[in-house]
């Protein structure tokens, strides 16, 4: 398997991507982040630690997640080569346990014990109670009052494996004031408490730590296309709110230059509606949420709040890396609205027996755009970050159904 | 400019007392009342005059100041309409230090160079951008203090005797001891574990010293004026201006006033504490 170009290895030592990223965090948590920074880096170096890692995620986690040829899905659309990366059938449906699976682990070396976490659908919440109950650590999930509305599954599953949900009434009511709470609690219960981020963003080294529990995506994904096919993609596609599934896909192919690389971010009722959460088609380099990144905000430097269906991409920021990729071109952002997402939604579960999360909706509705324009050894791979059952109220509403 | 904080420090050297440090929002409840807010706090008696500028998500405050923040912002106000009061305030008030606080996105998209010069020309002396720590100093830190203004530094509980010397390397006005791991309005620490810290934070820096996050009553502000060179109140006035407006209608200018009398008492505990510390 070849291994990824040095130069893509990024950040320097001050947490930077360029000029997005740092650690824009209150004096009270530095203390800690450093603390975190180096006891990441030493797991990091540690081979029993990276081995540890390896045995929960294939016994507990299922991993490899197979990669899937989308036949039916290739032969509707009549041109390029689709395949999903099946990161739907992970325990817990999501590709966020990887993360989760990954930072349990540090906390624990850390001594930690008690755990934090946002959560926007859910999911991240979910895999965070999921290895909080299996590691005996209490617990303690921040979610949007919109999104515990909107995600009442994920929710009842979270209380299920033990975890006690704070809601937020905050601002918008969604993902970015869940974060804004759960640095409150940790600002609060600094030392005995481990934030467990969800997305690859946040102050270093967040972004680096998550990207790298999430790289397993796209190196597994790498060896099983050179299986498949004998060669590289033509274009990988994934999914951006946060963006921690897109980059845990494209980081190991970043020195690839010949594989495209393409985000989708959530557009809402329509970039030019204001209603969307496209920090990277339609936002402004700022800080929030200890980095900086490209933001939703008016012109005074206040956060605007982000509208997507799916609660997952509902964020007015993206990880720092995303930004910094955008603004070398080695990425390209695009954006998708809510109705083409359902419209994904639908059709990827009627052709392909897969229903996929609402955030990947995003992706595949993308695929749908531009696949028939694409040739038939075409390989693109899209990542299936997460499955639908979440979704099934939030898109009966939409569709207006009861249930 | 930092010579106002120095001056002021130096008067109360003199008097043998510690500063009183009062925070309110600007555009809180409204831009107007929060000016005549501000207006009446030197005469009140307030030493040292924090002004808070309003930020969508303010990570390290609670929720009275998370409120204060979010009516301000309803009201309309911005980092140009703050600077603006500043300015009017010191055609009245020549001597008072103000020091502005906040968080780092609104300066940032406002220009750091443009802020810095116009901030320095509205009068303002110092500034506190709490999500901006030491790492990040050669961004704003460094140019505000060769520029004249004060970036005055944040030292929290869990900031370490190793850490100390870093993070006071590059601050300028007065220390801000924060005296709970915590979110603003929290309850207070003990103020014998306060005094410690603060003793230790003197063995590196000669900066004038600060307490502040929880101080609420007139006795707890006592307290700390025994060992501290000032103490700073601000979830409590805040929340007094909250509360006017739960009772009073919509244009009151009570809480201007009850937001006066607060200040008043808090003032005359502090000049009734007897220094224990030998102040700088």
């Amino acid at each position: 398997m070849k291994e990824t170009n040095s130069n893509w290895a990024g950040p320097d030592d001050n947490g930077r991507f360029g000029i997005f990223g740092g650690r824009y965090v209150a004096e009270t948590l530095m203390p800690l982040i450093l603390d975190l920074e180096k006891a990441y880096g030493s797991a990091r170096a540690d081979k029993n630690f990276q081995s540890e890692l390896q045995n929960w995620l294939k016994h507990y986690v299922g991993r490899p997640s197979p990669l899937y040829h989308a036949e039916k899905l290739s032969e509707y659309l009549g041109g390029a080569k689709i395949y999903f990366k099946r990161d739907e059938l992970n325990h817990t449906g999501a590709h966020k346990i990887n993360n989760c699976m990954g930072q349990i682990l540090v906390a624990q070396r850390m001594g930690k014990k008690r755990i934090i976490a946002e959560t926007g659908a859910g999911q991240h919440g979910v895999a965070t109670a999921t290895v909080c109950a299996r590691f005996g650590l209490p617990c303690t999930v921040y979610m949007g009052a919109t999104d515990i509305e909107r995600q009442k599954p994920n929710v009842f599953r979270m209380k299920l494996l033990g975890a006690e949900i704070k809601p937020v009434d905050s601002g918008s009511a969604t993902l970015k004031d869940a974060m804004n709470e759960a640095l409150r609690d940790w600002v609060t219960n600094v030392e005995t408490t481990y934030y467990l981020i969800g997305t690859a963003a946040g102050p270093h080294p967040y972004p680096t730590m998550v990207r790298d529990f999430q790289s397993i995506i796209g190196k597994e994904t790498k060896q099983q296309i050179l299986e498949a096919e004998g060669r590289l993609p033509d274009t990988l596609i994934a999914c951006i709110g946060g963006g921690s599934n897109a980059i845990g896909l494209f980081h190991p192919f970043l020195g690839d230059q010949d594989v495209n690389l393409i985000g989708v971010e959530a557009a809402g009722k329509g970039i030019e509606s204001g209603l969307h959460a496209a920090s990277l088609s339609a936002g402004s380099p700022g800080i929030l949420h200890g980095n900086r990144t490209y933001l939703l905000q008016d012109n005074d430097g206040q956060i605007l709040d982000a509208h997507s269906i799916s609660a997952g991409l509902d964020y007015p920021g993206i990880g720092p890396e995303h930004s910094w990729l955008k603004d070398i071109g080695r990425v390209e952002y695009s954006s998708v609205g809510d109705s083409d997402a359902l419209e994904a939604f639908k059709l990827c579960s009627k052709l392909e027996g897969i229903i996929p999360a609402l955030e990947p909706a995003h992706a595949l509705a993308y695929v749908i755009k531009i696949a028939p324009k694409l040739k038939p050894d075409h390989i693109l791979i899209l990542n299936m970050c997460g499955r639908g059952d979440k979704d099934i109220f939030s898109v009966a509403e939409s569709l207006g159904v009861v249930l | 400019m930092i010579e106002r904080i120095k001056n002021c420090f130096l008067d109360l050297q003199e008097e043998q007392r510690a500063a009183l440090v009062t925070f309110t929002m600007m555009g809180d409840p409204d831009i107007e009342r929060s000016f005549e807010i501000l207006k009446g706090l030197p005469n009140a008696g307030a030493d040292i005059i924090e002004i808070g500028t309003p930020f969508t998500d303010p990570m390290a405050d609670g929720p009275v100041i998370q409120a204060a923040g979010q009516r301000a912002l309803k009201a309309g106000i911005t980092l140009t309409k703050t600077l603006e009061l500043v300015q009017r305030f010191r055609k009245i008030h020549k001597n008072t230090p103000v020091v502005l606080m906040g968080y780092f996105n609104p300066i940032y998209i406002y220009g750091v160079n443009k802020f810095i010069e116009d901030a320095k020309s509205a009068g303002i002396d110092g500034v506190i951008i709490v999500d901006l720590p030491a790492e990040e100093d050669p961004e704003f830190c460094l140019p505000a203090i060769e520029n004249g203004l004060a970036f005055v530094r944040l030292v929290a509980p869990t900031t370490d005797v190793t850490r100390l010397p870093f993070i006071l390397k590059n601050s300028a006005g007065f220390v801000y001891y924060i005296s709970i791991t915590g979110i603003t309005g929290s309850n207070v620490a003990m103020s014998s574990k306060i005094a410690e810290s603060v003793h230790t934070i003197r063995g590196h820096t000669n900066l004038p010293i600060c307490v502040g996050f929880g101080v609420k009553t007139p006795q707890q502000a006592s307290e700390i004026a025994k060992f501290a060179d000032g103490v700073v109140v601000g979830s409590a006035l805040v929340d007094c201006i909250a509360k006017s407006l739960v009772e009073n209608s919509s244009d009151s200018l009570e809480c201007v006033e009850s937001v006066h009398q607060l200040v008043k008492s808090l003032s005359i505990a502090i000049r009734a504490a007897i220094s224990k510390e030998p102040l700088k």
